[in-house]
């Protein structure tokens, strides 16, 4: 047997003995995805088991160094454990911003000390991240942003605003985005700091959405310490740490890594929902719509497959993750209106068990934000324009 | 395997664009429609392909073909497609070839075979009856006749039928117009008493033809596959050509779009060039997105048809209806963001409007495929 064979048959095994069967089951409600924290209640002992377990092997983060909590594995065994989990059902142990963003982040551009200090507590989900980066005046524009901190010798002083900071009110700590040279040309004044927010100067407000929900918050420092050890990279220089995570995001939500855009079938949950006479769905002009979002669906899933192979063959994806940004929040909101059409006056219950509470209504709101996060639909189309197609600027 | 293309078949479209943007230029195609040249394509450039192995890409080693499989087909059309050159390739090359392969075994495949790989050899598909691609309506019939049969009817729309030395004819054995099942393949020769073919020029400057059967008489031997069965193979001819052009529009489509983008970038008006103007610039990033899934399931469905033949049809229904869509969606926004000019004779990008007009409705439009693909998920 090859390593790799070894490796998958030990990894069965072990997942086998490991994973509690109550974890074996897709993820029903929120709840059952653990984000870690201070905070953090756990849904049942099951949940608590299976972090404690997989966090003990690194496999949390599997490939991350050891040294930092992680797995140590190579990409090839990261991915065999990720099918393996799949095979079971298994659900994540784990998800954050500190494994998604802050994580790499302080992989590539933190010191030895601050991934000591920070990556472990991650793996663990001790400690959960907020991220600091929009302004109620800095949103697409994000390198306008105003959050001053001013160096005191061994801290920086944090004033200012954060918004759309998710589930802040749940987070120990934040990352931000802060303007450490007012004097300098906008992108050369920011760094990049981690601030605790376990502090009497960070205070959060939760948003409430169109959705009904609020998974964001305002943020604010009035006089927040932010120990200088703790800047990620060079002072003034976090607009590269910023713009790394960006892109990361951007291929993360692209490669579906995030589940955030689902390109499943409608046609089939239409039929069930609203009935076939003859073979075909009893609304012709519904069921031509369907198809074709079906078939944009499956398209969309063939671009990601080419754009990771390419990737795997040494082609970066760059700004290539701007074409699956775009097009799967453009896609992801399609969906869920027709999801709407499927569904018909009775999707509109808010308040009712017949629909879940509105699940689906809730989501067809939520879908209205994908265009709008992590760089509007416009800047993907302008980053297109500029970086792949290079059209001149005005 | 990965959805990339492999080192040969990167070497292999490489040699495409250069042969063919040497020898086989849009100025040929012009070339051809203006002097009404005889065949429509040139057979030089048909002879040449075949000796770089291009009519041979789907057939059998023991045939003479290079057998290169579906994803190097499909890369040969892109490249054709960029360059619009008009040749009997999806016909003949993808859709004959296929088809007598499929047969396999018969006399048919030792005839044919070897003189569409040696480019000599010819070969149509005569299925369509009426204005709108649909296998099933077909009401022509074959009727039993002594140790053979009759076929009598007409077929329209028949792709290099005026120069075919021999069609691939569907008619009816059984059941009826609407039905699938009951369908019956013949290889009928050019010289076959009763039969008559009539050129009609189309708007994209290639050839098809009107042809008439007048109580045809073919022997049993005629016969490619089996009686009353001929959808299994006329499926997977159909499969072959629609991947075929769905490669073939995509390579058009990305012409006509990379002309544009480059336009944009030289013409000037309000004293700047328009490609700096935020409206244009959106309108190019989204049809660029759109060109981008376009290929992406073009190429899955050509991994497919090498990869699992047989469970090819939904993916490459996908494909044909997908890449329709957005290769019109590119020759309409080229010719729009090309302004005046673009609506000239003189200017090339109108050749790019009408073949993606003419690729999208051959064998299947867009909504032909998309209401297949619902039937075949049961909605």
């Amino acid at each position: 047997m090859s390593d790799l064979e070894t490796f998958r048959a030990e990894t069965r095994a072990w997942l086998e003995e490991n994973c509690p069967p109550e974890i074996r089951k897709p993820v029903e409600s929120e709840k059952d995805i653990c984000w870690g924290g201070k905070q953090w209640t756990f849904v049942s002992e099951a949940q608590k088991t299976w972090l404690e377990r997989m966090a003990a092997r690194g496999w949390t983060v599997p490939s991350w160094p050891k040294e930092y909590g992680g797995g140590g594995l190579s990409k090839e065994e990261a991915k065999i454990l990720k099918e393996e989990m799949r095979e079971l059902g298994a659900r994540s142990p784990l998800d954050s911003f500190g494994i998604w963003m802050l994580g790499p982040a302080l992989l590539k551009y933190g010191s030895h000390e601050q991934k000591l200090k920070f990556l472990p507590p991650i793996a663990r989900g001790e400690i959960r991240w907020a991220q600091g980066y929009s302004e109620p005046n800095a949103g697409s524009d994000l390198a306008s942003l105003a959050t001053k901190a001013v160096d005191q010798g061994d801290h920086f002083i944090v004033n200012g605003q954060k918004i759309w900071t998710s589930y802040a009110d749940e987070c120990d700590w934040i990352f931000a985005l802060v303007r450490t040279g007012p004097m300098e040309p906008k992108h050369d004044g920011i760094s990049f700091v981690l601030i605790d927010m376990e502090q009497p100067g960070v205070t959060t407000k939760p948003i409430k959405l169109i959705s009904g929900k609020s998974p964001f918050c305002e943020t604010f420092f009035d006089d927040a310490r932010a120990e200088k050890e703790n800047l990620v990279g060079e002072l003034n220089r976090g607009w590269d740490v910023a713009k790394y995570l960006l892109t990361h995001e951007r291929e993360m939500i692209a490669s579906g890594g995030s589940g955030l855009f689902d390109a499943r079938p409608l046609g089939q949950h239409a039929a069930q929902t609203m009935g076939v006479e003859d073979g075909m769905l009893v609304d012709p002009v519904l069921r031509a719509d369907l198809t074709r979002c079906d078939i944009d669906g499956l398209a969309f899933m063939c671009a990601i497959e080419r754009y990771k192979d390419e990737a795997k063959a040494g082609v970066g994806m760059g700004a290539k993750s701007s074409v699956l940004k775009y097009y799967g929040a453009e896609l992801n909101k399609r969906r869920l209106e027709l999801m709407m059409d499927i569904g018909g006056s009775e999707e509109f219950e808010w308040e009712s068990p017949a629909t879940n509470e509105g699940k689906i209504a809730r989501m067809w709101l939520r879908t209205k934000a994908n265009s709008i996060e992590g760089g509007t639909t416009e800047v993907q189309l302008n980053i297109v324009a500029k970086r792949i197609l290079e059209m001149p600027g005005a | 395997m990965p959805l990339v293309l492999n080192e040969e078949q990167e070497m292999l479209r490489d040699m495409a664009r250069g042969y063919l943007t040497d020898k086989a230029p849009v100025t040929q195609l012009r070339k051809l429609r203006d002097t009404e040249d005889e065949s429509g394509f040139s057979r030089d450039a048909w002879r040449d392909m075949a000796e770089m192995g291009w009519t041979g890409v789907l057939v059998g080693e023991d045939h003479g073909g290079v057998d290169m499989g579906f994803m190097a087909m499909g890369v040969i059309a892109e490249e054709m497609g960029r360059t619009l050159t008009a040749s009997p390739f999806v016909s003949t090359a993808v859709m004959a070839a296929t088809a007598l392969r499929q047969a396999g075994g018969g006399a048919h495949d030792a005839r044919w075979l070897p003189s569409i790989v040696a480019g000599e050899a010819v070969i149509a598909l005569a299925l369509d009856e009426g204005r709108k691609h649909d296998p099933a309506k077909t009401a022509m019939k074959a009727e039993r006749h002594g140790n053979g049969f009759k076929l009598d009817g007409a077929k329209t729309f028949v792709a290099d039928g005026h120069v075919a030395d021999a069609m691939i004819v569907a008619a009816r054995t059984a059941g009826a117009p609407g039905e699938e099942q009951g369908l019956t393949l013949f290889m009928v020769e050019k010289d076959a008493a009763g039969l008559k073919t009539e050129r009609t020029m189309m708007v994209d400057s290639r050839n098809a033809a009107h042809v008439a059967f007048d109580g045809v008489e073919v022997t049993a031997d005629a016969v490619l596959g089996e009686v009353d069965n001929g959808a299994v193979i006329l499926d997977r001819a159909l499969n072959a050509g629609r991947a075929a052009l769905a490669a073939e529009l995509s390579g058009s489509a990305q012409e006509s779009f990379e002309r544009t983008v480059d336009y944009l970038k030289e013409r000037k008006q309000f004293g700047q060039v328009i490609g700096t103007f935020q409206a244009l610039q959106h309108r190019c990033a989204h049809l660029f997105t759109e060109l981008e899934l376009a290929r992406s399931i073009m190429m899955k469905a050509l991994q497919t048809l090498d990869e699992a033949p047989e469970h090819a049809g939904h993916i490459v229904a996908a494909a044909k209806a997908k890449v329709s869509q957005v290769a019109r969606l590119s020759a309409n926004e080229a010719v729009q963001l090309h302004g005046g000019i673009g609506m000239t004779d003189e200017h090339e990008i109108g050749f790019f409007m009408k073949r993606i007009r003419v690729a999208s409705e051959m064998l299947g439009d867009a909504n032909y495929h998309a209401d297949r693909l619902a039937k075949m998920q049961q909605y």
